[in-house]
């Protein structure tokens, strides 16, 4: 029976990813920019959570009403002073460019908030969970995670379809110079979009210190789970991202039950699975090859 | 740029202008323009005036810069030299999304829709300038009806005289003064050209006015109030259709008057 568990909680795991991931799938999916400092944004946003939870003495939920709109304008600044003059320079710049962003965050918040790990308090739903029977329990807060990640990724979903910025959007991925021929301000829709993933990120970060504890480096290992989820879920689809979250959860709670070793393995093996899947899938030459050769 | 040197050039623009201008004075006025591609100079010191609801056809050999004027006009290419001058304001140095909002409008060559989005969303999209009008999404899918039963199919899948109604109607949505078409019968077939056409003389009787590049000599002589030709970057003849005749037209086309007309 302890491999359903795992499954449950895989997919539990798999709504925190996809909630990482989704201000990741925005910008790298639907704006083709990679954001590295995705995962170091969050981070901030947890560092924030921390600084209002300590000297305001407020609960870690409320801290987030500050902490989210100062996300948005982070976003929007970080888009109109150095991603959109990367973007500028071509596809690749703006990878450099979060690199180096992601470094400096990190040694930033070396700088004010020490090396030492740091957690944020979830609360009375932090510990409660639900006893399904002896083998499995479900604790509340990874629920209430995968929830917000299940309303944002609809509310993304919604917004991109059905609003005038959404459209304005996905006009301007497909091809800027024509969206600014017909009236769009394609630098003013992708700083919204950016405040937007940015926020998105300040809200994961502010779970994830409440889920387990951090240090300022632990931006680039979020990242690294948060662009799998992405990318098996397929870049672009912002339902996928949720389903790829999952799949990656699932796969690492069922390798952690082989070895515990093998937490991090499997999820990565999957992901290089379905990309080796993937692109085989795209270049029929290749699969032909390979059939010659099999 | 200062708005106080705006408003001072426009004054004196303004008394210029009566004596070259073309009668009501000009909605749009190019004054000695200059457009290059890096080291290529596409537009040599073009000096140009259309008139409110005029229509004004650019014809000429492929590189003679037409497109490039069109889009220097519509804020893709920034001038090298010269102005802009709309509705008396300067918009050399203005954006082309902020131009959309004065009410110029460009139908790329090439049509240029967003692949991924429905037709309704390609035209929807084309509201972000949020200027008023009469131009509305049942308008377009009036003056276009073939587009209308399309409206929830991906642009993609569109044919290409479908594609360039969706075109037309995208740019009529942002509810121009001046619309800017580019070549609009570049690889149709000849009824979906006809059909287009058609369209065309509907929005030029309502007054539209419209500067349009068109490689079929006939269909320009024939849709247009005047022709300008241009060729190697300059206008070297132009005038109303009733002054031009066919083998003028065809000898500036070729360079054959090109001595005369540039000195």
């Amino acid at each position: 029976m302890s491999w359903v568990a795992d499954v449950v909680h895989g997919i539990l795991l798999g709504g925190f990813y996809a909630l990482l991931a989704s201000g990741l799938a925005l910008m790298f999916g639907v704006m083709r920019i990679i954001n590295l400092a995705h995962g170091s944004l969050a981070l901030i946003g947890a560092y924030m959570a921390l600084l209002l939870t300590e000297h305001l003495h407020i609960s870690t939920y409320l801290a987030l009403a500050p902490v989210l709109p100062g996300a948005l304008v982070v976003g929007y600044l970080l888009q109109r002073t150095m991603l959109e003059r990367s973007l500028r320079a071509g596809q690749l710049v703006p990878l450099l460019t979060t690199f180096g962003l992601l470094i400096v965050i990190a040694n930033l918040l070396q700088q004010f908030f020490s090396p030492d790990v740091h957690s944020l308090d979830a609360g009375r739903i932090g510990p409660a969970s639900w006893h399904v029977s002896s083998t499995l329990s479900i604790p509340w807060f990874d629920v209430l995670t995968l929830a917000i990640a299940f309303t944002v990724l609809g509310g993304l979903q919604l917004v991109l379809r059905f609003t005038q910025l959404g459209r304005e959007l996905r006009a301007t991925a497909e091809d800027p110079d024509t969206a600014e021929l017909v009236g769009v301000n394609a630098r003013a829709v992708y700083a919204r979009a950016t405040a937007i993933a940015v926020a998105i990120a300040a809200l994961a970060g502010v779970f994830y210190g409440m889920r387990s504890a951090f240090d300022p480096n632990a931006g680039a290992n979020e990242l690294l789970y948060a662009f799998e989820a992405v990318v098996i879920g397929g870049i672009g689809s912002l339902w996928g991202t949720l389903g790829g979250g999952i799949v990656l959860g699932v796969s690492q709670e069922l390798g952690a039950q082989i070895n515990q070793e093998y937490f991090a393995l499997a999820g990565h093996v999957v992901f290089l699975a379905v990309l080796v899947a993937r692109s085989a899938a795209q270049a029929p030459r290749i699969r032909y090859t390979l059939r010659r050769f099999a | 740029m200062s708005r106080r040197l705006d408003g001072g050039e426009q004054g004196s623009g303004g008394a210029g202008l009566a004596g070259a201008g073309a009668g009501s004075g000009a909605l749009l006025r190019l004054e000695e323009l200059d457009v290059r591609h890096g080291l290529l100079q596409a537009v040599r010191n073009v000096s140009l005036e259309v008139a409110e609801g005029e229509t004004l056809a650019l014809v000429g050999a492929n590189g003679a810069g037409k497109s490039t004027l069109l889009r220097a006009i519509a804020g893709a290419h920034r001038p090298a030299a010269g102005r802009i001058v709309f509705d008396g304001r300067e918009i050399t140095a203005m954006a082309a999304h902020r131009r959309v909002k004065t009410g110029i409008v460009l139908v790329p060559e090439g049509r240029r829709l967003f692949p991924n989005l429905t037709v309704e969303e390609n035209l929807r999209v084309a509201r972000a300038s949020g200027r008023g009008g009469s131009w509305s999404l049942n308008e377009v899918f009036e003056a276009f009806p073939l587009i209308e039963p399309l409206r929830r199919k991906r642009a993609a899948s569109l044919s290409g005289g479908e594609q360039q109604a969706t075109a037309i109607g995208r740019a009529l949505m942002t509810n121009p003064r001046l619309l800017l078409l580019d070549e609009v019968s570049l690889g149709l077939a000849p009824i979906a050209v006809e059909g287009v056409y058609r369209s065309l003389r509907r929005l030029i009787e309502g007054g539209t006015t419209i500067v349009l590049v068109e490689q079929d000599l006939a269909r320009a002589m024939s849709v247009a109030d005047r022709i300008a030709c241009m060729l190697e970057g300059r206008i070297v003849l132009e005038g109303a259709r009733g002054e031009l005749t066919r083998e003028q037209v065809t000898d500036a086309y070729f360079g054959l008057r090109r001595q005369e007309a540039t000195a």
